[in-house]
């Protein structure tokens, strides 16, 4: 039971953290259109480091 | 975090490394070294060519460029040439023109000269005659010993019948 | 028009591979280990059950269980060799022998040792044991696991993911010999090597050094995504999904960038210059966490749980037509999951190849953060 409040807090944290960082980075992408390919490339890093994040935690969490 | 551990499997583990250790030596011989090795050499090959392309257009343009410079030069020169010719004919002309007119003032002057002298000459022989006439009339007139008037005048007209004045 | 006709290939393309997808999985949902002889799958416990079976490695190949006419359950599959390190050494078997049960009914006697199958392990039984006792927690404890070497279905999907690359890339290696441009099924792998070596290991490595690992991320590249994408067809393999192979890919890149780290990258880990000394310490025990638990952890858990979440996702969907046939009828359910699976599907495949992309792009940057030269201060 706590272990799945804890999933749904990590899926909620993970969350806006993708969301921030989709977000920020559209953004970039509209201000400037030619270094989109990099923002892409930075913003998948990141995601995934996020991603790494909270499945590090999920896994954690269902002992 | 047990379950994750409960669900690994040591067996599996070993057997994929092996088989990842084989599979990577495996594709680095036979696939990814020849794979890129030639990928590279098309590269560096597409490289030269256009840097090739490239040479062969500057190349091609200095080529032009010499051409061109050539041509003008070339006209540059024939029309100095032309000029030259020019110049040389007018000079040529004009000196036989100055020639002409020297010789021929020579000439004339000459032909002047000749002519003068003639007249002199021939004024004097003239002279000479009309003395030389005049001596013989007289001495004529002076042999007949003329009576009359009228004999004189006819001897006269005689004797300047025989003369011709030369 | 061409476009048009293009189109309408790609979707019946795309129609009979979901076709084939959702038929096939109807069919081996009827399929169950968790009784004696594999039943039918209808409640949704048999179904989680069922899911959880799925995302296990298995011993044999099923490719299809029914119900013959005589009502006894007909498992169409193939057997694999079982191959076991035990107490009393190297012991081999075909996995037929246990007759497709998982639940430690069926005992394997051999060189005097007894083995019993259990939710896809296999546990060597204790002297003078015949049965396996459970306990509640559904835990043997008359037995040990023995370190299981068995061609088990993932080993199988690796040897043939690692022939069928071997095959593609050799055979692409070849036409190099005769040609500039590649043709055939070369001309797609051409860019995708490209894309790997352009995309991935040069600006993550660095001129100077990335023809050193271009070999090792290609192979991680096609080798995981090449596997995710098997991993979605009828074949039911799991082979990314199960933490011995994502961990064994991870504990690979931890080798390859601790052994090519520069003495500049060492310095950093350990006495980072710049800060305070009495932090410097601190910051040692956090980067070595970093460089051997924290990367390859998140790297190995990354590929895991992703793909298995594709997985459970996907069969849950595909079980819809179980689960909701009452509320919602033969139809309605059927339709359902076909419509939701069909959405996920797509998801899937674009998951599978952003997968192996992050694995080798992430590999790439912590290989490259350890061969980056920097300049002295």
């Amino acid at each position: 039971m706590y272990n799945l409040i804890g999933a749904g807090l990590v899926v909620i944290g993970g969350g806006i953290g993708l969301g921030q960082i989709g977000g920020k980075a559209v953004e970039g992408i509209a201000r400037q259109p030619e270094a989109s390919g990099k923002i892409q490339t930075a913003m998948i890093i990141v995601a995934a480091l996020l991603e790494g994040l909270a499945f590090g935690a999920l896994i954690l969490g269902q002992g | 975090m047990e379950a994750l551990l409960e669900d690994f499997s040591p067996g599996l583990f070993i057997i994929s490394t092996i088989l990842l250790l084989i599979l990577i030596a495996l594709m680095v011989k036979f696939a990814w070294k020849p794979i890129l090795n030639s990928l590279e050499e098309r590269e560096s090959g597409i490289q030269d060519a256009l840097a090739a392309a490239e040479n062969a257009r500057k190349e091609m343009q200095n080529l032009q460029a010499d051409n061109e410079r050539l041509v003008k030069e070339a006209r540059a020169e024939r029309d100095v040439m032309m000029k030259d010719a020019r110049d040389i004919r007018d000079k040529m002309i004009a000196d036989a023109k100055e020639d002409a007119k020297e010789v021929t003032t020579k000439l004339i002057e000459n032909a002047q000269a000749s002519i003068q002298q003639e007249k002199q000459a021939a004024l004097a022989e003239l002279k000479k005659n009309v003395a030389e006439l005049s001596i013989g009339i007289a001495e004529s007139v002076i042999k007949r010993e003329l009576s009359s008037k009228k004999e004189q005048l006819k001897l006269v007209e005689e004797t300047l019948k025989d003369v011709t004045l030369n | 028009m061409k476009i048009a006709q293009k189109t309408i290939k790609f979707l019946a393309i795309i129609a009979v591979s979901f076709f084939t997808i959702s038929g096939f999985a109807s069919s081996t949902d009827k399929k169950q280990d968790n009784q004696n002889d594999g039943g039918r799958v209808n409640t949704k416990e048999e179904v989680k059950e069922y899911i959880q079976h799925h995302l296990k490695d298995s011993h044999d190949f099923n490719l299809w269980s029914y119900t013959n006419d005589a009502g006894e359950r007909v498992h169409v599959s193939f057997p694999l060799p079982v191959i076991l390190w035990s107490s009393k050494g190297l012991i081999t078997f075909m996995s037929s022998e246990f007759h497709h049960n998982d639940d430690g009914h069926v005992i394997v006697e051999k060189n005097g040792l007894k083995f019993a199958k259990i939710h896809s392990k296999i546990y060597e039984l204790d002297n003078g044991a015949t049965t396996v006792s459970f306990d509640e927690t559904h835990h043997a404890t008359n037995g040990h696991k023995v370190i299981d070497l068995s061609i088990t279905k993932s080993v199988f999907g690796i040897l043939m993911i690692g022939l069928l690359m071997l095959f593609w890339f050799s055979g692409l290696a070849k036409q190099y010999k005769t040609r500039k441009v590649p043709i055939g099924f070369g001309r797609i792998l051409e860019p995708l090597v490209l894309y790997v070596r352009d995309e991935i290991a040069r600006p993550n490595i660095g001129d100077k050094h990335y023809r050193r690992f271009t070999g090792y991320l290609l192979t991680v590249f096609f080798f995981i995504w090449v596997l995710n994408l098997f991993g979605l067809t009828p074949l039911g393999f799991n082979v990314t999904g199960q933490i011995a192979v994502t961990a064994c890919l991870a504990i690979f890149t931890l080798f390859v960038y601790t052994f090519s780290a520069n003495k500049d990258y060492w310095g950093h880990v350990l006495w980072m210059p710049g800060i305070p000394v009495f932090v410097k310490p601190i910051l040692a025990i956090i980067e070595i966490a970093g460089h051997f638990l924290i990367k390859p952890f998140s790297l190995l858990v990354r590929l895991f749980a992703n793909i298995t979440a594709g997985h459970v996702v996907l069969m849950s969907l595909i079980a819809i037509m179980f689960t909701l046939k009452k509320e919602l009828g033969v139809v309605g359910a059927t339709g359902l999951s076909f419509a939701l699976s069909f959405l996920i599907i797509l998801i899937e495949v674009l998951v599978a190849f952003l997968q192996a992309y992050i694995f080798t792009m992430l590999s790439a940057l912590f290989i490259g953060m350890a061969v980056e030269e920097h300049e002295h201060h």
